[in-house]
């Protein structure tokens, strides 16, 4: 009778543990796989129709890479309780802070073009005019923040976040050889060699999988969320498995574009979903559907990132568990970034794919700097006390920081001058 | 929210700034050899992309 005794209470406080974290889990989760928005959608459907199944392994590689990064965002936020933008004004001063708030909004408001971008040219697969797309999705952005507290719009989030998985059953769609899938994708090889463009093709894969608004985005996320301390564990947890399910997500989609794509010249992911449909209809509906949904995931975060960075360095009321009485700042500028990235799509002639190439370039003027303020954050003692970054954590998250950067700007000055990358056209 | 309280209201926020400026005047980390060539490199770094993008920017204009 008493294994019977042990193994009920081994039972209760499993499911003691997974009710507090089903309470706890959102901010790594949705912040993870919101990182697969449009631009990473276009960037994996490019890649497979390229390489085929040849970067899996890259992509599993970036999984912990992103873990890393976002993990130290997580015990900042917690400890602090302040978000990534008020804490490196009270870090490193008045001018470091608005370099990093206003490169923040610029970037933000690039970045949520291309998320129209991509939700507009998805639902023309459909037939659906962008007009109609944008105002939708403007509408039922302003429904997800009005109506509700934080809690609401993160569960509507998460909600959106499982439909991303819609690229797994897409993939099962196209009958790719699994074994094929293993045999070449989980070997480490560059397949052509490590030419000028593979160079562009992991520099585009990693810029789409640590992006600026990603740090802002989890660390505001969990203090308007009021996580703890003792909540840590789960925080890691939470952005473990928001690091997994983004990578999953990015290698099937690499597999549906590698399997029935594989030599086809595809300059983005809408395109890659029209193409589908001739073969395999399902597969290029499911593709479309999941872009508008990366876009629109994409969206809703990036704008949230932008607002609560003003609120908190401001000192304006910036949470969502605030009406718009009781923070109309917090509101107001949530609408005008979101209103005006849509009304940029509209404009006949408008320079989109300028604009796409440039938030690469202004991402590698702000993602080093937010990232070495990270790093130099967590290693304040004073503040951080036990949670400060020990030895280890400074060597590999210095290293995963060092290579980022190292890449990142390679990327930002091969969209500059493709010209130094010799075969390197981009995605 | 009328006209007149609009403006003194974006006339708030620009007092804000100012107040902003004040209360980060001084970085309350602590600056030590690390962090001050870690800034300093930042610096050099943003400074020559911008001046990348300014090149960028100005041969696109003449060519």
């Amino acid at each position: 009778m008493n294994w019977i005794a042990k193994l009920y209470y081994k039972i209760q406080r499993l499911w003691k543990a997974i009710s507090l974290y089903i309470v706890l889990s959102g901010p790594g989760l949705v912040v993870m796989i919101a990182d697969n928005d449009a631009g990473g959608i276009t960037t994996y459907a490019v890649t497979g129709a390229k390489y085929e199944y040849g970067l899996i392994w890259f992509l599993v590689i970036l999984g912990p890479v992103a873990y890393f990064v976002q993990e130290m965002t997580v015990r900042l936020g917690i400890v602090t309780k302040r978000g990534h933008a008020e804490a490196i004004f009270e870090g490193f001063g008045a001018f470091w802070g608005w370099f990093s708030l206003l490169d923040l909004m610029l970037l933000n408001w690039l970045t949520l073009i291309t998320e129209f971008i991509g939700m507009t040219s998805a639902l023309m697969i459909f037939g659906i005019p962008a007009w109609v797309t944008v105002t939708a999705v403007c509408l039922l952005m302003g429904f997800i923040v009005v109506n509700g507290r934080y809690w609401t719009w993160e569960k509507i989030a998460m909600l959106f976040c499982a439909l991303n998985l819609i690229y797994i059953p897409g993939a099962f769609i196209v009958h790719p050889a699994v074994l094929d899938v293993v045999a070449r994708g989980l070997k480490p090889n560059f397949p052509g060699g490590l030419t000028g463009q593979m160079f562009f093709f992991l520099m585009a894969n990693i810029g789409t999988t640590i992006a600026p608004w990603m740090l802002f985005f989890q660390q505001s996320s969990v203090v308007d969320k009021g996580l703890k301390e003792k909540d840590i564990s789960f925080g890691r947890f939470d952005t473990l498995l928001g690091a997994v399910a983004t990578v999953v997500v990015a290698v099937f989609i690499v597999i549906v574009t590698g399997t029935v794509l594989k030599g086809t010249e595809v300059t983005d992911a809408a395109q890659a979903a029209a193409l589908l449909r001739r073969t395999y209809p399902y597969a290029g509906d499911l593709m479309a559907i999941g872009l508008f949904n990366a876009g629109l995931l994409g969206a809703i975060c990036i704008s949230l990132a932008s607002s609560w960075a003003f609120g908190e360095v401001f000192g304006w009321a910036h949470s969502l568990n605030n009406k718009i009485r009781e923070a109309p700042w917090f509101y107001v500028n949530y609408f005008i970034t979101l209103v005006s990235a849509g009304l940029v799509v509209l404009i006949p002639g408008a320079p989109l794919v300028l604009i796409t190439l440039f938030v690469q370039v202004v991402a590698v003027t702000l993602l080093p700097a937010a990232l070495v303020f990270l790093i130099l954050l967590l290693n304040d003692r004073k503040t951080m006390g036990e949670y400060a970054n020990g030895i280890w954590d400074n060597v590999v998250n210095g290293g995963v920081v060092a290579i980022i950067i190292l890449l990142s700007t390679a990327f930002g000055i091969s969209t500059l001058f493709p010209e130094l990358f010799s075969q390197g056209a981009g995605p | 929210m009328s006209w007149r309280r609009a403006v003194t209201s974006i006339g708030g926020n620009l007092d804000k700034v100012r107040a902003i400026n004040r209360r980060y005047a001084h970085p309350r980390l602590t600056i030590s050899p690390m962090v001050r060539v870690c800034l300093l490199i930042l610096r050099v770094y943003l400074l020559l992309l911008v001046g990348l993008l300014a090149y960028k920017f100005i041969t696109m204009v003449i060519g």
